[in-house]
């Protein structure tokens, strides 16, 4: 049994911060994470007991740096069961994701192959795709959603043919939350001959994702999103298809030699993919997050984040003045409207009891089809809060209706 | 404006501006048009002028946004209809200084004042000022 509460206290953020003159109710974790001392201890170790630069050094702290930074991609490996050669580190999922479309893509792809997304797709699982259509002219094609929103295997095969080379899909969408069976949809994507490009951005940090299992071609996911830094991420590729690609950037560190006349010796995957001084202390950050949720247990996770959620919604769905869109949805994002408040102004009035939610338009086509509605509230939970918390937020919400309360209290 | 006013009347003001938007059109192409949104919020707005020999004959919006981006707005259309550019600048300049807490003569802003809070909820800062701020880059663009 895990202690959730007890594991608040390792959470700065969570001990004791007001906002609003209400103790903090934090809420966007979509957006992302909190972060417990044992990660902002571990960049703290690094800057304060060995700093010094990777793969540069004849010196002992160098070489623990060494150590350290690369026993990080081991344990980035295990955690998502690949090869340690196989984990590129990134500034996040939206540089990895860009680093299969230019790298990848744009070498690989011709004005006669499509990539297939979804009208659910993060900006980060879109517009690299649309850069390489501009450069090459090859096809976006967009998998059709059901009714509720999500992603399902007979929209998949609909819309794969043969001109298909790349499928691009978030494991779990970052609006409504739903989530896909990857191997599932992994096996289909191979039989019609193309590469499924997984955006993890919103699963990894909260679910068990085995990339070997699920024989997934490209994994992206951010640091910060999962307990660890900003400003550090992942991408995982299949080694041949990392090997395939070219690097987005050139530069120290990436290549083995090369002289004036224009000769060049690219480092091997992952280093190739790793250009200049990278973000060490982000690396170091990531490894203490990996070891913390490893610790709690991807599962106790999953399964802490279902009841947190499933609770949330039983008490929103008494309230009558409360529209929650993905109420089926599997993870821990709740989309919602107070109903006739623009979302914009329930979200500062859930600011001014404390509680922490994004407002956000989306993509014109999901809030048509799906929403109807200019905008959406989400708040979106992880497994460090509470059902005291969720009873706050509900009793926020009640009030919706009065929102101009946040400029008048 | 009268001398004296309390908070029921400000939230009145700002819900009726909000509920009922006063000059909330699309001008034609005789209006200069800027539009405005933001990455810190989800308003978009446009915001609309016909100038004619210094005067803003007519001013108007349209888009979407918040209580506070779309009252705000509304209220300065009416505030600034018929104002010479330069009467118009200062209005904007007095209501801007409010927002930020700094000195200002509310005589000049008339129901705009009802923004006075504004600061409390900072995030809002920019709903608050996003048809102000349009205005005077509009009247700037027009010099
Ligand atoms: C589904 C999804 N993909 C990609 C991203 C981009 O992640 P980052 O901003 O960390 O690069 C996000 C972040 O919100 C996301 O939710």
């Amino acid at each position: 049994m895990v202690d959730f509460n007890e594991l608040r206290k390792d959470f700065p953020m969570l001990n004791g911060k007001i906002m609003q003159k209400h103790p903090l109710v934090y809420f966007d974790n979509a957006a992302t994470s909190l972060k417990p001392y044992q990660v902002i201890n571990a960049e703290m170790d690094y800057y304060c007991n060995y700093c010094a630069n990777e793969h540069r050094g004849d010196y002992d702290i160098a070489h623990r740096v060494d150590v350290e930074y690369e026993n990080v991609r081991n344990k980035v490996a295990k955690f998502i069961n690949c090869e340690s050669r196989e984990v590129v580190f990134t500034s996040g999922a939206s540089m990895s994701l860009n680093m299969v479309a230019h790298g990848y893509a744009l070498q690989n792809l011709t004005a006669d192959d499509e990539i297939l997304i979804t009208d659910a797709e993060h900006a980060s699982n879109v517009l690299p795709w649309f850069k390489v259509a501009e450069t090459i002219h090859c096809k976006i094609g967009y998998i059709d959603l059901d009714r509720e929103g999500r992603v399902t295997i007979e929209n998949l095969k609909k819309a794969l043919n043969p001109h298909v080379k790349i499928v691009a899909l978030a494991q779990v969408t970052n609006v409504l939350g739903y989530s896909i069976d990857i191997k599932e949809f992994a096996k289909i994507i191979h039989q019609n001959g193309a590469i499924f490009v997984v955006d993890g951005a919103q699963s990894v940090p909260h679910m068990k994702v085995d990339v070997k299992d699920a024989d997934i071609d490209f994994l992206a996911f951010s640091g910060h999103k999962m307990c660890g830094p900003t400003g550090i991420g992942v991408l995982y590729g299949k080694y041949d298809l990392l090997d395939k690609m070219d690097p987005l950037m050139t530069g120290g560190g990436m290549n083995t030699r090369f002289d004036t006349c224009g000769y060049i010796g690219y480092q091997y995957p992952p280093l190739k993919f790793e250009a200049g001084t990278q973000n060490i202390a982000g690396v170091i950050g990531l490894g203490a997050a990996i070891d913390y949720l490893e610790k709690i247990g991807m599962d106790n996770i999953e399964k802490r984040e279902k009841e947190l959620k499933e609770y949330a919604i039983s008490k929103l769905s008494k309230l009558d003045n409360i529209i929650v869109y993905n109420a089926t949805s599997e993870s821990g994002i709740i989309a919602f409207n107070v109903k006739d408040v623009f979302a914009q102004d329930t979200a500062t009035l859930l600011n001014s009891y404390g509680v922490a939610v994004r407002s956000g338009n989306h993509c014109a086509k999901i809030l048509n089809e799906f929403l109807k509605t200019d905008a959406t509230v989400r708040a979106s939970l992880y497994f460090y809060n509470t059902f005291e918390e969720i009873d706050a937020f509900v009793e926020a919400c009640k009030k919706g209706g009065d929102f101009l309360d946040a400029y008048f209290n | 404006m009268p001398i004296s006013i309390n908070e029921m009347m400000m939230r009145e003001i700002i819900m009726d501006h909000y509920t009922h938007p006063r000059n909330r059109r699309e001008g034609d192409a005789s209006y200069k048009t800027i539009y405005m949104d933001s990455d810190s919020c989800i308003d978009k707005i446009y915001v609309q002028a016909k100038i004619e020999n210094g005067i803003l004959v007519d001013v108007c919006f349209h888009g979407v946004g918040c209580a506070i981006s779309i009252a705000s707005t509304s209220i300065m259309t009416e505030l600034l209809k018929g104002k010479t550019i330069s009467e118009a600048e200062n209005i904007i300049k007095n209501y801007l200084a409010m927002i930020h807490e700094e000195p200002y003569d509310a005589d000049v802003l008339d129901e705009a004042i009802v923004f006075m809070n504004t600061s409390k909820q900072a995030a809002r800062i920019k709903c608050a000022t996003i048809g102000f701020n349009g205005m005077e880059k509009l009247l700037k663009g027009d010099k």
